[in-house]
């Protein structure tokens, strides 16, 4: 029982060195990811540990990097391709979606590609329109591709490791705007399943479904609505594939009311899905319709008051449970 | 894991073994022909077959330099390659056939078969999309210390697609066992090379990439198979290479292409620039086999070719319930089905 005061930056290079301690075909290869150190220093000083032949250097050449990855890991190697910025996916997408996801089915179950792409999202900043973009509907919107989204440190750490773990590709989207988070954790205690959602708080009113860095708005709102004697539980999805639909069932249920957050934009996002499938697995229950909060359907500024007013953050998330539930629990 | 391979096994006389050269051309090109003839005889499993007739030279010469343990990616005109790497045409013929005996299950057909046995990382009907998997496979041979190289073949059409250029760099800036093959048939779908790019000299483009880089005609398979040879040997040194082979696409871009597009002046210089009626006519010109004995040979590889048809018609079709397999690695639960879902929901209402 070791508690330790880690960022959610340290556990994720803690995760890629202790991978490539334990399995000596743990190759990363990337963008800046050697001399450089990552460009938000993930993957600092790896390359002293492991080596250049361990910790590679490319040029940029986003498809390539993918694409080697693919070729590495049908050949043997477990890589890690990380990609700067998710807003560079487009670039990468044959390589991801024509090749990595679809590897295994086309070629009959003859072979799969256990590759880890890292990447990271979202907004905090000001990076502007290309660099500030939730574009994990692309990837859950691909079979074939796992996708991990980690919001709290010890996440961080258990997610990568067990995505370095698994027989089918991972898309593994980092937040930016969470590499500082600092959390004390105890990695040695019992690893939380792959594939399982974290109930983070449990309330009686409502159900609050999200990922990643909204899943700390969540919390927040949960505690204003606390004060106004509204109590709802937040559920961390942590994998959105596999989605463990069936704890947002059980938990949707107990409530009958639910609202879907993400930092994606609204239409055809991830929102979209999930609010979907609760209205319609959970019809019955359903007190009011599901609600999306999501990112407003517009590409993202670089101004810090444009930028905040485009994506969902606490206020938001606690004025529309606050309207959800008008009226129907006394305060 | 791959052992290191500390002699080279691939017969010494490999390069220079005409008749073993002859026999593999006429193999590529009876089992393409009866590819044609599975279409026609509505076998296939529709119409997106790419006939590498005339470009039989490229697989034979060039896998003839490779050996056990090496991997390759194909594009969508691969048959010839896979087969000169030792493919089993009966299961080559079912996959193309989409049935449940092919290479895939079905899965793939001729666009996407691969087999890993064999070294065959996968075809790809994403042109270029198969490059870039062999400066990977390049990389985990180099790790893993195995000796082995990874080829990539692919058509005049890819010269230009990107990543075809970011492997190259890749693959030079690392020198890994990367070798590039185009099979310069002078066409991309409908689109002639020299209306495609200013300079068709396309191995300076490799050149210009640090890369040993050479064009060998595709009328002489003993010239493929030299340069092959050449380049191959430096490849597994770690001097990656690209290779262009000039031969010319006898038929459409698919199966139902009749290149309206080509001048039929031209389309007759092409068919008649035939590396295997210059090999029979070679073996013939320098005593090696007599007409009568190249006879022979043909009417075995017909025999071994019309099995492929007669085996695939035979077969059957894979299980409907095989479509939610291997979306996933097998011990992971399959994506539940439409049908399965919308049952379960409004049973529920």
């Amino acid at each position: 029982m070791a508690l330790q005061e880690l960022t959610y930056r340290d556990a994720l290079r803690k995760a890629l060195a202790d991978a490539m301690t334990e399995n000596p075909d743990v190759v990363i290869i990337g963008e800046e990811v050697g001399r450089y150190g990552g460009a938000y220093a993930v993957t600092k000083d790896l390359i002293k540990e492991f080596g250049p032949e361990r910790v590679i250097d490319t040029p940029i050449s986003e498809p390539a990097i993918v694409g080697a990855a693919v070729g590495a890991a049908l050949a043997g190697l477990r890589p890690v391709a990380e990609l700067m910025y998710v807003d560079f996916i487009g670039m990468t997408m044959d390589q991801l979606a024509n090749q990595a996801a679809k590897i295994r089915y086309m070629f009959g179950g003859q072979i799969g590609v256990p590759m880890v792409l890292r990447t990271q999202g979202g907004t905090g900043r000001s990076a502007g329109a290309q660099h500030s973009q939730s574009l994990e509907a692309y990837v859950m919107h691909t079979p074939g591709l796992r996708l991990a989204m980690p919001a709290t440190v010890a996440d961080a750490y258990h997610l990568l490791r067990q995505a370095l773990t698994k027989p089918d590709p991972v898309v593994f989207i980092e937040h930016k705007a969470l590499y500082t988070l600092k959390e004390t954790v105890d990695l040695d205690a019992p690893v939380p399943e792959w594939g399982k959602v974290a109930v983070r708080r449990q309330g009686r009113d409502l159900v609050i479904v999200t990922y990643s860095r909204q899943v700390h708005y969540a919390m927040e709102a949960a505690k204003q609505l606390a004060a106004q004697g509204i109590e709802a539980t937040v559920i961390d999805l942590r994998t959105l594939n596999p989605l463990d639909f069936d704890t947002i069932r059980t938990e949707v249920e107990k409530t009958g009311r639910a609202m879907v957050v993400s930092e994606g934009v609204m239409t055809a996002g991830v929102a979209a899905e999930l609010s979907a499938r609760i209205s319609e697995e959970c019809f019955d229950f359903l007190e009011d319709p599901v609600i999306r909060v999501a990112g407003e359907d517009i590409p993202i500024s670089v101004s810090t008051v444009l930028e905040t007013g485009s994506v969902p953050g606490p206020q938001l998330i606690f004025e529309t449970a606050m309207k959800l539930m008008a009226g129907r629990v006394a305060a | 894991m791959n052992q290191p391979q500390a002699v080279q096994r691939a017969d010494a006389s490999s390069n220079t073994d005409l008749p073993q050269l002859y026999r593999m051309m006429r193999r590529i090109r009876t089992f393409e022909e009866r590819v044609g003839e599975l279409f026609v005889r509505g076998q296939s499993a529709g119409s997106m077959l790419h006939l590498s007739i005339g470009e039989e030279s490229a697989a034979a010469g060039v896998c003839a330099a490779m050996r056990e343990g090496d991997t390759f990616t194909t594009h969508h005109r691969g048959h010839g390659i896979f087969l000169a790497r030792g493919a089993d045409p009966n299961r080559m013929m079912a996959e193309i056939g989409g049935k449940e005996a092919g290479y895939c299950h079905g899965k793939g057909g001729s666009m996407h078969i691969a087999d890993m046995g064999l070294g065959h990382l996968g075809a790809n009907a994403i042109v270029g999309g198969g490059i870039p998997a062999v400066v990977g496979a390049g990389l985990a041979a180099r790790h893993k210390k195995s000796g082995a190289i990874s080829a990539a073949f692919f058509g005049d059409g890819a010269t230009g697609q990107g990543i075809l250029y970011e492997s190259m760099n890749m693959a030079a800036l690392w020198s890994l066992p990367c070798l590039f093959v185009c099979i310069n048939n002078q066409y991309g779908m409908g689109t002639r090379i020299d209306q495609a790019t200013a300079n068709p000299r396309l191995h300076e483009r490799a050149q210009a990439f640090g890369l040993t880089a050479e064009t060998v005609d595709g009328l002489d398979v003993e010239a493929v198979a030299e340069a092959g040879r050449r380049l191959v040997d430096g490849v597994r040194a770690g001097k990656p290479a690209f290779l262009v082979i000039d031969c010319y696409r006898f038929y459409g871009h698919a199966r139902k292409d009749k290149s309206p597009y080509r001048d039929p002046v031209e389309e007759e210089v092409g068919r008649a620039k035939d590396p295997v009626a210059f090999a029979r006519a070679a073996l013939i010109d320098r005593k090696l086999l007599a007409e009568t004995a190249l006879d022979t040979m043909d009417a075995e590889v017909a025999a071994e070719m019309d099995a492929t048809i007669d085996f695939t018609v035979a077969q059957h079709e894979p299980p409907l319930s095989s479509m939610f397999r291997d979306v996933y690695a097998p011990e992971e639960p399959e994506p539940e089905p439409v049908r399965t879902r919308i049952d379960r929901i409004l049973a529920r209402a």
